[in-house]
């Protein structure tokens, strides 16, 4: 037996539809099996709520007068993309703001507007024949402006990847913070309840679909950026007028900076026994991975497979031990919209629509072309290393021979303990005094990874102004040295 | 029972936690600490059930001692129940539980590193 979205409205307008939570319809598919519960059920909501930096709201203030075309725009102090016609922007919620930084940003804005608040809006301008105005200052409110249509490139992420840190810092992420030492996991998504976790094939939800944003009615208008099922996106429309403050929250990630949490709800409409499956997913079915961003790269090393069943129950095994995680979107909130949801739909207020057209079920999610990746270990060369205790004159002499300017200290186990270079030894020699060179060496040594990339060894050398990294592998050990000379070789090799 | 105890220039200078660890024969766990040149301030931990006696010693050598009752604030009107402080608090202060995140105050050691953790700033250690 088939539905159809049509009948299915029918029978809401009519308030004979059978709207469960995607909750209860895990129960009633298990009890009933997937064909009877298609026959019962009408629609499934779903909701999630966790933070989503890729949204933001495009406004348009109004003309002033004299009119301005605005170059550059803020609102309370966060900078908005004006290179759009004379007086709209975007303000996206990631953005900072200029007097306070990471304290306050567009997402701080954004939840301002929807409180009623005022805002100041400063713009300037160049000055036209058309837009003579070239500074303005005012005070608004989210009643002043024509539109304020939030436009989300990406939000509604299917599942995502864990986090956890196998460095021995801690590390301040857009994941939380991350304990060092695997000390804990964090993940996002709220799983069996998430909206494209229930239509895993995009079937219903598509270019034109309606959903709850924020508290409004918003729409789907197209794939995310970033889509690459399973790890699917949407993005999304609303407007931010009919918004509540309940289903959004300006947050800062400390040490990262500041995003918005999102409130979206997605009703499924159940048009067959295939949608009545799709719905019962639960959350041992919904597999991710926990990533180590202890490494500070693109292609961060997976820590192990996890599903959502075991990111929920608070603690997950990672090398032997039991690790506690922490989830960083809010479950209640999330079903609270579920719920919304479904009285909405139940009291007739809220239809559902066909989608206009389908997102992609399959989509490669590509790096970014960069020139060349370049790491520590294809640029340096072999350590000179001397033992602990090797007199100045033996240091002085080997300077001479190898001609080089940097001696490593290290251990019976090769394990760094400082450095010398030749101006150590030149003032040594000229002082007077010193026997050896544990006297006279560094023993705070900057160091690197053979795997960083040579941009963060490059960033290293100017930071503390030094000409030369000994390259160690996580013991301490030595591997190698490199010096301003290994990278200024490479620029002139990419000039 | 928690204390915070205050050193004067004098008294900072004398090892009056040793003193009242031989004297009364009790264990104290140091939670945190800051001693300059000058004073100095401590918080630490103590048998509860000898309370009354351990701070009339420690008064005794001129520390001005406060009891602690207060543990981390969670701020419920703020509090959006993600969980981010969950998996950070070194002693499990916080718990999921229908589906709210629930404070256990009682077993907070002030170490404050769950207050930069909230992306929404519900929580505090109230000062003293
Ligand atoms: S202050 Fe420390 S002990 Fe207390 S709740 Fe926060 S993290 Fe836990
Ligand atoms: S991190 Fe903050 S908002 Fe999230 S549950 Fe903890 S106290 Fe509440």
């Amino acid at each position: 037996m088939r539905k159809t979205v049509d009948e299915i409205n029918r029978k809401i307008t009519e308030g004979s539809a059978v709207v469960v939570t995607a909750e209860e319809m895990k129960n009633i598919v298990e009890e009933l099996g997937t064909k009877e519960a298609a026959k019962e059920v009408d629609v499934v909501t779903t909701g999630t709520f966790g933070a989503m930096c890729s949204s933001g709201v495009f406004f348009n203030f109004g003309h002033s007068d004299p009119p301005i075309k605005m170059q550059k725009v803020w609102l309370n102090d966060v900078e908005a993309y004006t290179g759009v016609a004379a007086v709209d922007a975007y303000l996206g919620v990631t953005q900072i703001s200029d007097k306070i930084g990471m304290e306050y940003g567009g997402a701080h804005v954004i939840e301002d507007f929807v409180r009623g608040k005022e805002v100041e809006l400063k713009a300037t301008a160049y000055g036209t024949d058309c837009y003579p105005r070239k500074e303005l200052v005012t005070e608004i409110t989210l009643e002043d402006v024509n539109q304020a249509e939030m436009v989300n490139p990406r939000n509604a992420y299917q599942r995502y990847k864990a986090a956890t840190n196998s460095s021995d810092r801690i590390l301040k992420t857009y994941m939380g913070t991350l304990l060092p030492n695997f000390g804990n996991v964090t993940f996002a998504g709220t799983g069996e309840i998430s909206p494209l976790n229930n239509d895993p094939e995009y079937r219903t939800i598509g270019i034109g679909t309606k959903i709850f944003l924020c508290g409004a009615e918003g729409y789907v208008i197209g794939e995310g950026t970033q889509h690459s099922p399973p790890f699917g996106t949407l993005m999304v429309k609303g407007n931010l007028k009919e918004m509540d403050a309940e289903y959004m929250r300006a947050c800062v990630f400390p040490g990262y900076g500041v995003s918005l949490y999102i409130g979206i709800g997605i009703p499924i409409p159940i048009l067959d026994e295939e949608m009545a499956r799709f719905t019962a997913v639960r959350d041992r079915d919904i597999e991710t991975e926990i990533l180590d961003y202890g490494i500070p790269r693109r292609g961060r090393p997976v820590v192990r497979k996890v599903n959502y069943e075991e990111l929920k129950s608070g603690s997950v095994e990672i090398n032997g031990e039991e690790v506690r995680v922490s989830p960083l979107s809010s479950y209640l909130v999330a079903r609270k919209i579920m719920f919304n949801l479904k009285e909405r739909i139940e009291k007739g207020e809220f239809l559902l629509t066909e989608p206009v057209s389908r997102i992609p079920v399959k989509s490669e999610f590509k790096p970014m072309r960069q020139k060349e990746i370049v790491v520590v270990k294809n640029l340096m060369s072999g350590a000179i290393k001397i033992p602990l205790r090797t007199s100045i004159v033996d240091a002085s002499k080997l300077i001479i021979e190898k001609g080089v300017n940097h001696l490593p200290v290290v251990d019976e186990q090769d394990r760094l303990k400082g450095i010398v270079t030749s101006w150590d030894i030149a003032k040594a020699v000229a002082k007077g005094g010193a026997e050896s060179v544990d006297d006279i060496m560094t023993t705070r040594v900057i160091t690197v990874y053979p795997e960083d990339p040579i941009e963060f060894a490059a960033e290293k050398l100017e930071k503390y102004r030094i000409s030369a990294l000994p390259v160690v592998d996580s013991k301490k050990k030595v591997l190698g040295l490199l010096t301003s000379e290994d990278i200024s070789k490479l620029i002139a090799r990419r000039g | 029972m928690m204390l915070h105890l205050r050193f004067d220039s004098k008294t900072v200078k004398d090892p009056v936690i040793s003193q009242t660890t031989l004297e009364k024969g009790t264990l104290i766990n140091i939670i945190r600490g800051s001693v300059g040149a000058r004073e100095g301030e401590l918080i630490v931990e103590i048998d509860d059930a000898r309370a009354d006696e351990i701070i009339e010693y420690i008064e005794s050598k001129g520390v001005v001692v406060t009891r602690i009752h207060e543990k981390i604030a969670k701020d419920d009107e703020i509090c959006m129940h993600c969980g981010a402080c969950i998996s950070i608090c070194p002693v499990e202060v916080f718990k999921i539980r229908d589906f709210r995140v629930e404070a256990e105050y009682d077993r907070c050691i002030r170490c404050g590193i769950c207050i930069g953790v909230c992306p929404v700033k519900a929580l505090e250690l109230p000062t003293i």
